[in-house]
């Protein structure tokens, strides 16, 4: 495995004590970057690392920074703590085993695009690591790493926190501004972008716990050191959390560009009882599923890449599917997820969910006839393009992509 | 009297100086959490202070917890206990540990236990799926996951906490009133 920059925590015991953090020198690149450097100065840096934002886009966070309005006040930096996509469990691992070093990149980013107030949304299910955010919160105000008038300079950050309550959409940013404000998690519609008129209608910025763990390296180390790892297009490391049918399942910090096949056979150790691998979903319960051949094993892991082969890298949440694993119970799986997980808000996502469940029910319950299968093929088609946001849209990755490539496992599952 | 502000008025406080003096709603979340934490579930009558405190309609506060799975209207089993059978976990066995335990307590999910201990709920992603079967427990405002799990472990963990909590044995469908103290049958 190459060098660990964000589960250092695994090299470096005890890393989210405070202590232990700062003797290995956490928060002097802070105390630098607010003592010596402007804020564009770190802006630029980032923006020239080329550093994507790990919650599941990929777009330039350096870009995504600069398109704040200096005429507008004040501005926001929303950390995005809400983990929910089903397969997904990285930042988990961050949040409580190495704190400070996202503490510190959020920090630097609120630095950055002069944000006096930043905000953490963790999602209700953290809701004991949220509590011990708030002493850790408390003791680096105790200690002038957070406050006001920042080691004899003009500026001030606070940090807060805000828990939600089990909703997978409030991952969306809009729908997670929505519930830090207090109302339903239900996304927005752009423009105006959160940018421009974000949280309390200000200019926000909002980013994964993971793209922010790369900041205080990004500052410390440099552009060139960053980009050492990974590709042109998709640099430094990414962690892969690795689950299904796999004999070791785990998060994997690797740079990007891994391929597939290094990731499931020399880190996973291959397949449980070594049977045959059948598909992979890449982002989770939001892939498309993608046929395992070899020429898909040997793809790299990078956002064009895997964009490539028909899904998005998204948060790189790989699952595994085997052999042993029918697929039509797989969509069973996930159109029960997101018919739950649809927040009402517009009609293609609110009863397209409802009906993929439904006829996917039906089929599973060897009551479907073969008519259902196009059925559920044709519902899923008919939401694609036309729903308010992702949710809605990724709901029918795994249900054309399944019945397009596996229809015989749909078939077995049919009256008789 | 608002019996909330009246018992919890510095954290209240708090809570409202993390937002803009004209953003009040943004505490309705943070508040309907304290309030569950003190009873378990959130009143009509925490709902009608919280609302009080924010200035929204209490209209509003109640679509706010019916939306948000964690948020609960009525009181049920002192331990929530939710298992996740989402797909990463399904295949790791979570669905089958489920009906294990299921069948081992005499309920099914969504159940509350006779003696009102356990409620049993499915729910979606803990982000913990390298780690299935697992569950998380919510005892008052508490979360607390559990790993790793087989229906035995889990069983085995709940007669502590029968024992702790009501003072009684764990009832169990297979082994009625088995007492832990009489020698590990379930070993």
């Amino acid at each position: 495995m190459s060098e660990l920059i964000l589960l250092r925590h695994r090299d470096i015991a005890g890393l989210n004590q405070l202590k232990t953090y700062i003797a290995n020198g956490g928060f002097e690149t802070w105390k630098k970057v607010v003592t010596s450097r402007k804020p564009e100065e770190v802006l630029n840096d980032v923006k020239a690392s080329g550093l994507r934002g790990r919650g599941g886009a990929g777009f330039p966070t350096g870009v995504k920074w600069s398109f704040l309005p200096n005429n507008i006040w004040p501005h926001y930096v929303v950390a995005n703590s809400d983990e929910s996509e089903p397969g997904t469990f990285k930042d988990r691992e961050l949040l409580e085993f190495n704190p400070y070093q996202f503490i510190e990149g959020l920090m630097l980013t609120s630095y950055a695009v002069q944000a006096n107030d930043a905000y953490i949304y963790f999602r209700g299910e953290f809701s004991q690591i949220a509590k011990k955010f708030e002493e850790r919160l408390a003791e680096l105000t105790a200690k002038g790493y957070l406050g006001d008038a920042l080691f004899g300079t003009k500026y001030s950050l606070r940090i807060h926190t805000h828990l939600g309550a089990g909703a997978y959409i409030c991952g969306e940013e809009t729908a997670l501004l929505e519930s830090i404000e207090g109302r339903l998690g239900q996304p927005r519609l752009r423009p105006p972008f959160p940018a421009v008129a974000g949280l309390f209608d200000k200019p926000t910025v909002i980013n994964n716990v993971e793209t922010l763990a790369n900041i205080p390296y990004i500052m410390e180390k440099g552009v060139d050191a960053f980009r050492k790892n990974g590709t042109e297009k998709s640099p430094g490391t990414k962690i892969f959390s690795l689950s299904g049918r796999v004999k070791k399942p785990g998060n994997y910090e690797l740079p990007l560009g891994t391929t597939f096949r290094e990731l499931i056979y020399k880190y996973g150790e291959g397949i449980i009882n070594d049977a045959q691998i059948k598909a992979i979903m890449p982002a989770g319960a939001s892939s498309t599923l993608i046929t395992a051949t070899d020429a898909v094993l040997d793809t790299p892991m990078d956002y064009e890449a895997t964009t490539a082969l028909g899904s998005p890298l998204g948060s790189a949440s790989v699952m595994i599917l085997d052999e042993t694993t029918n697929i039509s119970h797989v969509i069973n799986e996930t159109t029960h997820f997101f018919s739950h997980e649809s927040c009402g808000k517009c009609t293609p996502c609110r009863e397209g969910t409802f009906w993929m469940r439904h006829i996917s029910d039906r089929i599973e319950s060897g009551k479907g006839k073969k008519e259902d299968i196009d059925l559920l093929k044709s519902v899923a088609g008919q939401m694609q393009n036309k729903c308010f946001c992702a949710l809605g849209e990724f709901s029918t990755m795994a249900v054309v992509s399944g019945i397009q490539h596996f229809r015989a496992d749909f078939e077995a599952r049919l009256e008789s | 009297m608002n019996q909330l502000l009246k018992k919890y008025p510095e954290e209240i406080n708090r809570i409202l100086s993390r937002y803009p003096i004209d953003r009040k709603q943004a505490a309705v979340m943070p508040l309907l959490h304290l309030a569950q934490g003190e009873a378990g579930f959130v009143s009509r009558t925490a709902l009608q202070e919280i609302a009080e405190i924010t200035g929204v309609s209490a209209t509003e506060v109640a679509s706010v917890v019916g939306f948000y799975t964690l948020f609960h209207d009525a009181p049920e089993g002192k331990i929530r206990m939710q298992v996740c059978t989402d797909l990463a976990c399904d295949l790791r066995g979570a669905r089958e540990y489920l009906t294990g335990l299921c069948d081992q307590l005499g309920v099914k999910p969504g159940e509350t236990t006779e003696d009102g201990l356990i409620t049993i709920e499915e729910v979606k992603c803990l982000a913990a799926c390298d780690k299935a079967p697992l569950f998380q427990a919510q005892l008052g405002d508490e979360v607390e996951y559990h790993e790793n799990q087989t229906a035995a472990r889990t069983v085995d963990w709940l007669r502590s906490m029968s024992a702790a909590i009501n003072g009684t044995p764990l009832k169990t469908v297979k082994q009625e009133e088995v007492n832990p103290d009489e020698g590990g049958s379930h070993e």
